[in-house]
C-alpha cells in the first residue's frame, strides 16, 4: 500500500507514503517544501558546507512519483527553493532533472515565503495561490478550506519522528518533501490551532494512520 | 638544581619537607610527567617552577607566563583558591585568572588585552583563545604549561584537541616547558608519548603510598537479583557515612545516582547532610553542592563520574563505590579520592548493585590487591578534531598549509599524520571535500597568495561558538511549572519525547509529574507520591576491561572458587547450573526463552558492551535475513539479549567468524550506531552545527536530523571523509570488532540452551535499559498495531 485515500470536501484525495499528495480524479501530484538548493544557500551565507545533493535526493523521490502515477499536473506548494538566488544558481545536474521531469506535463510552483516569486530559466508558472474545486492551494495556511505547507508538521509513533499529513476539518497540511528539511510536532500550538482534531497520515514505507485528538491535561 | 632560601624557608614555615617528585619536576630541564596519587602535592609540584621563576627576575616575560589546563572548570576555580596562599605567603605580586566557559565577556576582552601571569583555563577555552588574532601576543612569552589530571584527558578527543592546541603553543614559544599530572595508570609511557613534542618526556613516578584499605561493604541483606540501584545496602552505607567525616559515594549512572539519593533521604532519619553531584543538574544546583561540600558541611554527596577529577576535598576519608567498578584503573583512581593525605591509606567499601556484580567486584578487588591495572592502548588522532583545529587555525589568521602540517606532526597523537590525510581534512575544511565540486564560489576556506584563508570573516563567530569536541545528546531543560519555576536539570529530548502530561519521572532527587513542554521546556510539578519513569540517560558507555571481564569468566566458571563469593551469589549461580548451565573459559553460552510474549535470545560473551552491541547489530541484521523478525537488543558488559518474533533454535551458524567478519562491512551503514557516531564526528568536524545566534526556541527542529546528511552522503559520496572518520571511529571503539574475534576464538565449545523461562543469569539482563531498536519488517508490523490501537481507543478505526 502506498497511499491512503480519503475524502476533503468532496475532493477524492490520496496521501502517498513518499509525502506527496495525488488528486486521481484530474491527475495533480501535489508536493510541498521542496527546498532545493538548500545547502547552497547555507554555504553562501557562511554556514557549514553540507552534502551538495538534497536536489538529486529530493527529485529522484518525485521522479519515483511522477513515474508512478503520471500526473497531467505537478504543484509545488511553496517553498520549492530555498531562495530565489537558490533557484537561479541551482545546479544543472538538477535543474535538468527538472526539465525532464516537467516535460510534457504543467508545472506550478506557488509561492512560498522562501522563494515569493518566479524562478527563471526553469520549467513551469509561478502563481501565488490556486483552487482545487472549492479548496485553496496555498503555502501557509489560512481561511479553509485549504491545502498548504509551510509547517514541515512530524509525529511521534513508535519512537521516532515520521513526516506527516495532519488531516482536519478546514485544513490539510502536507509534510515537507524535500530532503533538507527538519520538522513540527504535530502537537505544537500552532499546530492544534490549525487542526484540532483529525487525523495524522505518517509518511514511511507505507502510509500509517494515527488519531489527532485534544490533548488530555495533566 | 636547589630550591631558592624564599621557598625553602616557605616549605620549612609549613612544617613540610618537598617530596622528591616535587624537586625532581623542579630540576627537569624539559618536559615531564609526574604518576602520583591524590594528595602527593601534585599541583604545588606542577606550580612550583613557576612560582620560582615568576619570583625571580621577571623583566624578560610578557603576556602568559604559565598556562593551566584542567578538564573541569570548578578544577580551574579550586587551583585559584590554592594558589592564592603561597602567592600571598611568597609576596609575589602576580595575577593568578581563569578563564572558562564561566568567564564574563568584559573579563575575557580584557585578558586578551593584558594576560594574567598565571592562567587557568580548560581545552575548549583554549582552543577559543587560540582562534583569536591576539594569540601570538598572548601565549608568544610563554614559558610553562601544566596540564592537569591528565590520564582523564588522554581518555577522549578533548585530549587530541588539546595535544594540537600545545603544538600551536609550542609553535609561538619555543621556550615551552610542559609538566603533565596523572593519577596512577597502567602505561606511564604511552602517555608522555601522548604528550610529547619533539624531545622526549621525562616521567617521574611518586611514591604510590601504602596499599589501599578496600573491601566489600558487608550488608544484612543479600544484593538484589536484578537492577543497579544497591538500594539494598542503604542502611549499611548510612552506617558508614556516620561514622566517617565526609564520603563520597561514586555510583554509575545519573539516573542511578537520583534513585540512590532518593532512596538514601527516605531513610536518613538522623537528616545527615548529604548531597547530590552528577552533569545533568542545573548548574546552579551542582555549584551548591561543591560549595558545601568544600565548606564541610556536607557528610556525604552522592555523585557520578563528574567528581571523578580531583577537585580537593581534604576531608573525604571514605570512598563508596556502588555498583561494578568497571575497570580497575579507574576503580585504584576512586578509591585514591579518599584521604588526600600522602602516606595514610585510603579507606573504600564495594557495594555491589546485584549477584552478577558481586562477582565483578570480588574479582576486581583481586584485581587491586595484586597491582593488576588494566587498560587499551589509544589511537592515532582522529581527523574531525584535526578539521576543527584547521577551521580554528584559519580563525587566527592565513595559515601557510605545509607550515601548519610540519606544526601538527609535532603532536603526539597526530605524531604519523599522512601528508594524504591532512590534505584531505585542509579539503573537507576549505570545500567541504565532496566528489561533486559544488562550492566554488561559496568555499568556507580560499587560498591566497600561498595562504588559506576564511573566505568570509564572519564565519569565525559560527566557528568559534561551536568550539569543542564533547558532543552531547540532544538535552531538554526540566523546570518547575509556573512563571520563573525553578531549573532542575535536563533530559535527553528522546526521554523527553517518550513523556505523556501526568507520567512521572525523577530529578534532582525528587519525583515530578510532567505537565507540559512549552518551547522546549518540560514543565513539571512536584509528585512524591508517584512512582516514577526512571530518566534515560545514554552517556559513554565505559565497558568492562577484557582483563576484569577475564577473571569474571574464570571465577564463574570454577566452582571449586565460589567460596570467596557471598551466599546468595553461590545460590544463584548453582541454580543457574541447575536450570541451564555455567560459562566457563572455552565455553560459550546462549539461551533462547519465552518472555512476556516475545522470544529472547541471551548470550553470554563477557566482551564488554561495546563489543557486544556489535554483536547484536550483526546478529539481528542475520535473523531479519531469515525471517526471525528481531525487534531489538541490548548488550551489557557481560552478555547480549536479543528479543524476537521467532526463537533462535541454533545460534552456531550466527556465530561464525569469517561470515561475521564479512558481514561487518556491508552492515556498517544502515545502524543507529553508525548514526550516532556520525553525529559526533560530523558536529566535531564543523559540518554539524550545534550552536547557532539567535536560535529560535520553539518546537520545530531548527536543523533536521543528521541521519539525513548520513543517508545523502551514504548513497551520493560514499568516499567522503566524513564517512570515513565515522567507520574509523566505530571500528575502533564502539565497534570493537577485536574482542568479538577475542571471544570466539577462547571459547571454541558453543552451547545453546532452549528454556520455558527466563534463566537465573539472564533475569537481570530484562531490567537493563540502553535498548537499541531494530527497523525492520518486525518494527513496521508493531508501528501499525500501535497506530490501530489509538484508532480504537479513539473511536476511529473505521477511518482507516
Amino acid at each position: 500500500m502506498t497511499g491512503h485515500g480519503f475524502q476533503f470536501h468532496g475532493l477524492r484525495l490520496e496521501a502517498r507514503a513518499s509525502g506527496a499528495l495525488w488528486w486521481p480524479g484530474g491527475g495533480w501530484l501535489i508536493v510541498a517544501d521542496l527546498h532545493l538548493g538548500k545547502s547552497e544557500r547555507m554555504a553562501r551565507r557562511g554556514g557549514p558546507l553540507l552534502p551538495p545533493y538534497e536536489g538529486l535526493a529530493t527529485l529522484e523521490r518525485l521522479g519515483a512519483e511522477i513515474a508512478a502515477l503520471n500526473p497531467r499536473v505537478v504543484v509545488s506548494l511553496g517553498d520549492g527553493f530555498d531562495d530565489l538566488a537558490a533557484a537561479e544558481a541551482l545546479d544543472p545536474q538538477v535543474a535538468d532533472i527538472l526539465q525532464r521531469q516537467a516535460r510534457g506535463r504543467d508545472w506550478l510552483w506557488i509561492g512560498g515565503n522562501h522563494d515569493p516569486g518566479a524562478p527563471a530559466g526553469l520549467p513551469g508558472q509561478a502563481v501565488a495561490s490556486m483552487m482545487l474545486g472549492p479548496v485553496t492551494l496555498r503555502h501557509e495556511a489560512g481561511q479553509g478550506p485549504d491545502i498548504s505547507g509551510h509547517f514541515h508538521p512530524v509525529v511521534r509513533l513508535a519512537g521516532e519522528r515520521r513526516r506527516a499529513f495532519l488531516l482536519g476539518r478546514d485544513h490539510l497540511l502536507l509534510p515537507a518533501f524535500g530532503a533538507y528539511t527538519g520538522g513540527l510536532l504535530h502537537d505544537d500550538a500552532t499546530l492544534t490551532a490549525l487542526v484540532p482534531q483529525g487525523i495524522a497520515v505518517a509518511c514511511g514505507t507505507s502510509p500509517i494512520i494515527l488519531p489527532l485528538a485534544p490533548r488530555r491535561m495533566g | 638544581m636547589i630550591l631558592p632560601a624564599l621557598f625553602q624557608d616557605w616549605f620549612a614555615r609549613q612544617g613540610w619537607q618537598p617530596h622528591p617528585h616535587q624537586l625532581a619536576l623542579f630540576a627537569a630541564r624539559g618536559d615531564s610527567l609526574l604518576i602520583a596519587p591524590t594528595g602527593g602535592g601534585k599541583t604545588l609540584a606542577g606550580f612550583l617552577p613557576s612560582l620560582v621563576e615568576l619570583a625571580g627576575d621577571r623583566a624578560a616575560t610578557k603576556g602568559v607566563h604559565t598556562l593551566y589546563v584542567s578538564p573541569l572548570k570548578a578544577l580551574t576555580a579550586d587551583i585559584a583558591r590554592n594558589l592564592a596562599r603561597p602567592v600571598a605567603d611568597l609576596g609575589l605580586s602576580i595575577r593568578v585568572e581563569d578563564r572558562t566557559g564561566d568567564t564574563g565577556q568584559t573579563q575575557r576582552r580584557r585578558q586578551r588585552v593584558d594576560p594574567p601571569e598565571v592562567l587557568l583555563t580548560t581545552p575548549e577555552s583554549l582552543a577559543l583563545m587560540l582562534s583569536y588574532p591576539e594569540a601570538p601576543a598572548i601565549f608568544g612569552g610563554l614559558r610553562r604549561v601544566v596540564l592537569d589530571e591528565l590520564h582523564a584527558l588522554a581518555e577522549s578527543k578533548r585530549g587530541d584537541q588539546l595535544m594540537l592546541c600545545l603544538a600551536r603553543l609550542r609553535a609561538l614559544a619555543p621556550e615551552l616547558r610542559v609538566t603533565g599530572l596523572s593519577a596512577t595508570v597502567e602505561d606511564p609511557q604511552a602517555l608522555a608519548s601522548f604528550m610529547a613534542g619533539a624531545d622526549p618526556v621525562m616521567v617521574v613516578e611518586a611514591d604510590p603510598g601504602p596499599d589501599p584499605d578496600i573491601a566489600m561493604l558487608p550488608t544484612a541483606r543479600p544484593a538484589p537479583w536484578a537492577g543497579g540501584g544497591g538500594h539494598y545496602a542503604i542502611s549499611e552505607v548510612l552506617a558508614a557515612i556516620r561514622e566517617a567525616r565526609t564520603t563520597i559515594i561514586f555510583i554509575n549512572t545519573r539516573a542511578q545516582a537520583e534513585l540512590f539519593f532518593q532512596a538514601l533521604w527516605a531513610a536518613n532519619e538522623e537528616n545527615l547532610p548529604i548531597g547530590l553531584h552528577h552533569g545533568s543538574l542545573a548548574r546552579e544546583q551542582r555549584a551548591r553542592v561543591e560549595a558545601a561540600m568544600a565548606a564541610g558541611e556536607l557528610r556525604a554527596v552522592v555523585a557520578t563520574g563528574s567528581l571523578d577529577l580531583g577537585i580537593d576535598w581534604g576531608a573525604v576519608d571514605l570512598v563508596i563505590q556502588i555498583g561494578a567498578p568497571k575497570n580497575v584503573k579507574r576503580l585504584v583512581q576512586r578509591i585514591g579520592r579518599a584521604n588526600h593525605r600522602y602516606n595514610a591509606p585510603s579507606r573504600a567499601r564495594i557495594v555491589p548493585a546485584n549477584r552478577f556484580e558481586q562477582i565483578e567486584c570480588v574479582a576486581a578487588l583481586e584485581a587491586v590487591r595484586e597491582r593488576d591495572l588494566d587498560g587499551d592502548p589509544r589511537g592515532p588522532g582522529p581527523l574531525d578534531v584535526l578539521c576543527q583545529h584547521i577551521l580554528l587555525t584559519a580563525c587566527a589568521a592565513p595559515f601557510d598549509p605545509d607550515a601548519l602540517y610540519a606544526e601538527v606532526r609535532t603532536a603526539g597523537p597526530y605524531r604519523h599524520l599522512s601528508r594524504a590525510d591532512f590534505d584531505a581534512c585542509l579539503d573537507f575544511a576549505a570545500t567541504g571535500g565532496y566528489a561533486l565540486r559544488a562550492y566554488d564560489r561559496w568555499q568556507r576556506l580560499v587560498l591566497r597568495n600561498g595562504l588559506w584563508q576564511l573566505r568570509d570573516p564572519r564565519a569565525a563567530r559560527l566557528l568559534r561558538m561551536n568550539v569543542g569536541t564533547i558532543v552531547e545528546a540532544e538535552m531538554v531543560r526540566v523546570r518547575l511549572r509556573g512563571r520563573g519555576g525553578a531549573p532542575l536539570g535536563e533530559v535527553e529530548e528522546a526521554f523527553a519525547a517518550s513523556l505523556s502530561p501526568g507520567d512521572s519521572f525523577l530529578i534532582g532527587g525528587r519525583v515530578v509529574r510532567m505537565d507540559a513542554m512549552r518551547e522546549m521546556v518540560v514543565e513539571v510539578t512536584p509528585d512524591p507520591t508517584r512512582q516514577p519513569k526512571i530518566a534515560v540517560y545514554s552517556g559513554v558507555k565505559l565497558a568492562t576491561s577484557t582483563q576484569l571481564s577475564h577473571r569474571v569468566l574464570a571465577l564463574i566458571g570454577d566452582p571449586a572458587r565460589h567460596g570467596v563469593l557471598p551466599v546468595q551469589t553461590r545460590e544463584w549461580l548453582a541454580l543457574q547450573a541447575q536450570v541451564s548451565t555455567l560459562p566457563r573459559p572455552g565455553l560459550l553460552l546462549s539461551e533462547s526463552f519465552p518472555h512476556a510474549g516475545l522470544w529472547h535470545f541471551a548470550l553470554y560473551g563477557f566482551a564488554g558492551r561495546n563489543a557486544l552491541q556489535t554483536l547484536g547489530l550483526l546478529l539481528t541484521r542475520e535473523m531479519e535475513e531469515q525471517g526471525v523478525g528481531p525487534l531489538g537488543f541490548l548488550s551489557t558488559d557481560y552478555a547480549l539479549l536479543v528479543w524476537s518474533l521467532d526463537p533462535v533454535r541454533d545460534p552456531v551458524p550466527l556465530l561464525d567468524g569469517a561470515q561475521l567478519r564479512a558481514g561487518l562491512d556491508d552492515w556498517l551503514g544502515e545502524n543507529a550506531v553508525m548514526k550516532r557516531t556520525f553525529r559526533n564526528v560530523a558536529t566535531v568536524a564543523g559540518l554539524i552545527q550545534r550552536n547557532l545566534p539567535g536560535r529560535r526556541k520553539t518546537g520545530r527542529q531548527a536543523t533536521f536530523s543528521s541521519d539525513i546528511l548520513y543517508d545523502t552522503l551514504r548513497k551520493y559520496d560514499p568516499g567522503h571523509l566524513m564517512l570515513r572518520i565515522t567507520g574509523d571511529e566505530v571500528g575502533r571503539g564502539l565497534v570493537d570488532f577485536g574482542r568479538i574475534e577475542e571471544m570466539l576464538s577462547r571459547s571454541p565449545r558453543r552451547e545453546h540452551r532452549m528454556l520455558e523461562r527466563v534463566s537465573p543469569l539472564a533475569a537481570p539482563l530484562l531490567l537493563e535499559v540502553g535498548r537499541v531498536p531494530i527497523r525492520g519488517e518486525g518494527r513496521e508490523r508493531l508501528a501499525r498495531i500501535e497506530a490501530e490501537a489509538l484508532m480504537r481507543d479513539a473511536g476511529l478505526e473505521e477511518i482507516a
